[in-house]
């Protein structure tokens, strides 16, 4: 039954506003006038089903693009559950990576930094989750890379994540974290959103159970979807 | 029941064209460039995406969501799922040029139920991602020429008519059919956006 209370509205401190003086960028974008309610008809609740049939082989290891040909740096197994807000998996949905290579460098046309591409690395993945919400990469840790013209702000290492889940709106794209990393208590994009608790869920759990081979690390991260019928708990 | 709440959007970052968007990602028209055609009229949808002082958003990501030629859902959401038209997929993407500007092929969407026993004007829902927003940005394109706009709930929850008119793609004519649209983020003839 469609009911005008599905997917509540996300709390506010849990994300970043439109607006921002942490970041230049957002202060030429952010609208002025103040949103207007979305209802929720059969647009809202509905969305694209892409399913296993949008995946080729391999296309989630970004470690070993093809057998001989592998990138520099630190592979990972990376892995982790793709959740609604009450801890359902979503099974069976698309969710698509990219990041820098180990030195910090993008496969990308704009990305003219001084710093070597890595032939052996595309930099970017797909994968479908299994009936648990379970997804897994395999991939190398991305390095750090400064900002231009923000006076010695450095994004850390980072991986953008890609999700549509069920319905629209259930759609997110958002970015991991490492643990640990001194960049991140200054890194301006994540300390944009308001609560702790909310920025610390952007950072991956080091899971040794899950390396292997005796150099690949292991990393767990579980991204949770809106909750079609749920309050979100206000921390 | 309370729980956790969604994991934070964070901005879509600037180097991600071959992450995201594959060959035909921006014809909803058909699965694959050998597939069927959906059913229904094909049209041309063309704009731009601008942010303060008109200023053209290059690289930003631009998803369409939309209902097939008879206003149907291919999902367990939607009761006539089953006569839903198989050859659509009902979604695209694509990344503005250096100019802001953005082209999909689609087919017209049908009218879709709203609350009670109200109906939609034809709509397509739209998601925009850049670098710089700090999450996405929701809107909806209607078509200028529909008379249906009128008794639309949505439209009619707006009260100014020039907020209005910025959910409108005009007709350009052509064939296939082309409509145009300019969504500007901030500033001077900002576009209507909604609460995600």
């Amino acid at each position: 039954m469609i009911t005008q209370d599905a997917y509540p509205p996300h709390p506010e401190q849990d994300q970043s506003p439109y607006y921002t003086e942490l970041y230049r960028s957002s202060m030429v974008r952010a609208p002025k006038r103040q949103l207007y309610a979305l209802p929720r008809t059969l647009t809202e609740l509905t969305g694209p089903a892409f399913g296993h049939n949008a995946l080729g082989e391999g296309e989630n290891d970004l470690w070993e693009m093809a057998p001989g040909r592998r990138a520099q740096g630190s592979p990972i197994n990376l892995h982790g559950r793709i959740l609604d807000g009450s801890g359902r998996p979503i099974a069976n949905t698309l969710v698509e990576i990219w990041q820098a290579n180990a030195g910090g460098r993008y496969t990308h046309a704009q990305d003219t930094r001084d710093v070597p591409r890595d032939p052996n690395f595309n930099g970017y993945g797909r994968a479908v989750t299994d009936s648990q919400g379970r997804y897994f990469f395999r991939t190398i840790i991305p390095g750090a890379y400064p900002v231009p013209n923000t006076g010695n702000w450095w994004r850390p290492p980072h991986i953008h994540f890609s999700l549509y889940g069920n319905s629209f709106m259930q759609r997110l794209i958002t970015q991991m974290y490492f643990p640990g990393d001194p960049l991140n208590e200054l890194d301006r994009i994540l300390c944009s959103i308001p609560s702790p608790k909310a920025r610390d869920r952007l950072v991956a759990r080091r899971a040794p159970e899950a390396g292997e081979l005796e150099y690949i690390l292991g990393y767990e991260f579980d991204i949770v979807l809106r909750g079609r019928d749920e309050t979100p708990m206000v921390d | 029941m309370s729980m956790q709440s969604q994991s934070a959007w964070e901005t879509l970052g600037p180097f991600m064209d071959h992450a995201l968007i594959r060959e035909g990602d921006d014809d909803l028209t058909r699965f694959t460039p050998d597939a069927p055609q959906a059913e229904g009229q094909v049209i041309e949808i063309t704009g731009r995406i601008l942010y303060e002082g008109g200023t053209p958003q290059r690289e930003g990501l631009v998803e369409l969501w939309q209902a097939d030629s008879k206003g149907i859902y291919n999902h367990g959401e939607d009761p006539r799922a089953g006569e839903a038209d198989r050859n659509f997929f009902g979604f695209g993407r694509t990344l503005t040029s250096p100019e802001g500007a953005f082209r999909f092929l689609t087919v017209k969407p049908g009218p879709v139920p709203g609350a009670g026993n109200t109906w939609q004007a034809p709509h397509i829902n739209v998601s925009i991602m850049a670098q710089g927003l700090m999450k996405r940005l929701v809107t909806r394109i209607y078509f200028a020429d529909e008379p249906e706009n009128a008794s639309d709930p949505l439209l009619n929850s707006i009260p100014e008519p020039d907020v209005r008119a910025t959910l409108m793609a005009r007709p350009m004519g052509g064939n296939p059919p082309r409509y145009h649209i300019d969504i500007v983020t901030r500033g001077e003839g900002e576009t209507a956006f909604f609460v995600d």
